[in-house]
Parts: C-alpha cells; sequence; structure tokens
C-alpha cells in the first residue's frame, strides 16, 4: 500500500442548493491522517464521500493514488450470509490475497462469530464487521465515518491498533469523529471553520 | 468481475426466494382463467396463448422493488462504485443473474399453463420460442424501471406506470408470433429484445449514479 496519497486543494461542497463548506485544503501523504470535527450536519460525511469520488465536487480538486476503502452508517453486507462469507465477497471483488478475510476477522476479534449470519450481529458487531471489511479490502486510504461510534472499550483498543498498523504500512486514514481516536498527530481539521457565510 | 457480481445476485434472488414468485403468478393466472371465461376448449386454445403473455408480462413486474433498492440502501452500490466498477458492468451483471432467474422458470413454467388452457402443440413451441427472445426484454426493462425508481416512495406502482406503456411492443409481436405471419412477428420481438437490452446496461447504469447523492 506503499504510495497512497490524498490531495484537495480549495474544495467546496454544495449539497441541496446550500454551500456546506468551502476552501478546503489537505495534503496527506503516506503514513499520514486526518481528523475531520465539527458539529452535526457541517459536512464531515459529504467531505469523506468527495474523498471517495461518490460526491460532485463544486469547485476545487480533489487528486488521490491508491485504493481507498469507506466505512459509513451502512454495513453493505449480505444480511443471510454467515459474516466470513459475506466478507469473502468484496475481497473476492478486491483480488485479495486468501488470508485477508480471515486477518481481518483475527483484527477485530471477529473470528468466533465468523460463521453467524450477519443479520444476527450486535450494533457494535456489525461496527467491528465493517472495518474487517475495510482492512480485508488492503487498500490504502481508509476514509471512517464515526468508526467508535457503538464500540465499546475493548474494541475501541483493536481499532485503534489496526489504525496504527495501516498508518505504519504506509496507509492514510481520513477520520469523522466527535470521539478521541487513537490517531498518532492527524491533521486536525474543523469543518466549522470553513463553513460559508451566509448571504444576507 | 461480471461473474463474481452476477453470481452474489443470482444468490441473493435464490436465497429470497424471489425467483418463485414470478412462476406462482403465472401458474396462478393461468388457473384462474378457465373459471373465468368458461370451460370452452376452444376458447381457451384461441385465447390462451395471449393471456399468458399478459401474465408474463406482468409477472416480469413483480420482483422490481428487490431489484436495485436493497443494494442502494445497504450501501453495496456504493462500494462497488469506489472499486472503480462502471455501473454499467454492475448492471450488465444484474440483468445476466436477472434473466437467469426470471427467464427460464416462466418458460418451463407455461408448459404446465399450457396444458391447464388446453393450447395445441404448435402452438407451445410459439410460445416457447416468443418467451426465450421477450423474456431478456422483459427483464431488462424491469431492471431499466428498477434503476429508475429505486430510493422512492411507492416505487412499485411507480415502477408498473411506466414499464406498462414501454412493454407494450413486446406484447403486441410476442401475441402476435401465435397468430398469422408469426414469422415477421417474431423478427420484430427479437429487434425490440434486443434494443431494450443493449440500452439497459447504459441508461441504467446513468439512472444509478444520478440516483447517488
Amino acid at each position: 500500500m506503499s504510495g497512497a496519497a490524498l490531495r484537495l486543494d480549495d474544495v467546496a461542497c454544495l449539497r441541496g442548493g446550500r454551500m456546506l463548506f468551502r476552501g478546503i485544503t489537505l495534503t496527506i501523504a503516506p503514513g499520514g491522517s486526518a481528523l475531520l470535527t465539527g458539529p452535526n450536519g457541517v459536512g464531515k460525511s459529504s467531505l469523506l464521500r468527495i474523498c471517495a469520488g461518490l460526491l460532485p465536487i463544486f469547485a476545487g480538486t480533489m487528486t488521490r493514488e491508491g485504493g481507498v476503502a469507506l466505512a459509513d452508517e451502512r454495513l453493505a453486507l449480505d444480511m443471510e450470509l454467515p459474516l466470513a462469507k459475506a466478507l469473502d465477497f468484496w475481497a473476492r471483488i478486491d483480488r485479495a490475497k486468501d488470508s485477508a478475510v480471515d486477518d481481518a476477522l483475527g483484527a477485530m476479534a471477529l473470528k468466533p462469530i465468523a460463521d453467524v449470519p450477519v443479520r444476527m450481529l450486535s450494533t457494535g458487531q456489525r461496527k467491528r464487521a465493517m472495518l474487517a471489511r475495510v482492512i480485508a479490502s488492503g487498500a490504502g486510504i481508509w476514509l471512517l465515518d464515526e468508526p467508535g461510534n457503538g464500540l465499546d472499550s475493548a474494541s475501541l483498543a483493536l481499532l485503534g491498533g489496526a489504525v496504527a498498523a495501516h498508518l505504519a504500512g504506509g496507509g492514510i486514514v481520513v477520520a469523522a469523529s466527535h470521539q478521541p481516536l487513537p490517531l498518532a498527530a492527524p491533521v486536525m481539521l474543523e469543518l466549522t471553520d470553513h463553513q460559508a457565510v451566509e448571504a444576507a | 468481475m461480471l461473474w463474481l457480481l452476477a453470481s452474489r445476485d443470482l444468490a441473493s434472488a435464490w436465497r429470497s426466494a424471489g425467483l418463485w414468485l414470478p412462476v406462482a403468478f403465472l401458474l396462478l393466472v393461468a388457473s384462474l382463467y378457465p373459471f373465468a371465461v368458461g370451460p370452452d376448449a376452444v376458447l381457451l386454445a384461441r385465447t390462451g396463448g395471449g393471456m399468458l403473455w399478459i401474465a408474463a408480462l406482468l409477472a416480469s413486474l413483480l420482483p422490481v422493488d428487490r431489484l436495485i433498492a436493497p443494494d442502494r440502501d445497504a450501501g453495496v452500490l456504493d462500494q462497488i462504485a469506489l472499486r472503480g466498477i462502471g455501473e454499467e458492468m454492475v448492471v450488465l451483471a444484474r440483468l445476466i443473474a436477472h434473466w437467469l432467474g426470471f427467464g427460464p422458470p416462466l418458460m418451463i413454467a407455461t408448459l404446465p399453463a399450457a396444458a391447464l388452457l388446453k393450447l395445441d402443440s404448435g402452438t407451445i413451441l410459439m410460445l416457447e420460442a416468443g418467451l426465450l427472445i421477450g423474456t431478456p426484454a422483459l427483464a431488462a426493462l424491469g431492471l431499466l424501471v428498477a434503476t429508475l425508481t429505486a430510493g422512492l416512495r411507492s416505487s412499485g406502482a411507480l415502477a408498473g406506470l411506466l414499464a406498462m406503456p414501454l412493454a407494450v411492443p413486446l406484447l403486441i409481436f410476442g401475441a402476435g408470433t401465435l397468430g398469422d405471419g408469426s414469422g415477421a412477428a417474431l423478427k420484430f420481438l427479437g429487434a425490440a429484445s434486443l434494443l431494450l437490452v443493449a440500452i439497459t446496461p447504459f441508461a441504467g447504469g446513468a439512472a444509478i449514479r444520478a440516483g447517488r447523492e
């Protein structure tokens, strides 16, 4: 995953006729991370979706190198399948190596429930399953939307370990969170500072 | 990649038992029809083929609400897009999977349905040939309106309204194969089917992109 890079240059986002934010400039090198903060509705998720290439940019440019993995509020795993099989579908799409799903399940302490159908999982287990999907993807850029939501302290430590390992391997993490996340020296981006001034 | 996506779609259709719905619908209509028009074998044989075409067309609308909307809501479509796979590829894979789960079962169900209506063997042969050519178009049409209506409220009713006018040529040429001049009708059916199958991946892909917010 060496060579991952993410660069935002004077990005503005317009949604539903409203300017959410503008003037976002951000450069993240391999091993770097960014933490997006701000109150609800300020555009943290929208900025992550812009980084993922799922939302059009109103102004400015976004360039990135390396694959990208997104964990938002939606699980995107087949509810009827056992957890390991559901993760395996994405691993095959990603052409990840054979042990990727197994390693990701181990990293999120999900191995004991690998055979349980996804629909039976609890909220915290689903969140960990989603993080396991991100880990197994082998993508260089992780976009995490409120990754700590619904996780207990033991799971938060697992998340911190996975993120640290990813950064140490030259990956990039961009997270939106209102909780303290165990990121080493992240670029802090307070979106309220970039809110467009309403025309009087 | 195409096969990976298509096999997942087919497997999830199988698990949700959605494959039986069109088959059960066709058989139900075929068994109710004689009660409505009376047990006149000549009348049934004359009108039964066209009636089965109507039933096949309506059956194609039944699975519309589970073709795209669940995966869109679960974030699966976004996750596929993240990996740089085009929406056209997604729709093409889904079209293949949807036809495999819809066309052949419907053609098999047509055999007992035709027996219920006392259709002769020549009519059954033309009916099956017409369905072989026409069901890809019905599958494509269902998928197309599914991409257009995904995320809207009461999408099922809207899908029916959108699909019906577009399905009229299929019905005309499909039922036309059972009468005189069946060769020409088969060719027109094939042309209509080709057109729908060819435009669905592109139109459906564009609809998914436009529906992303």
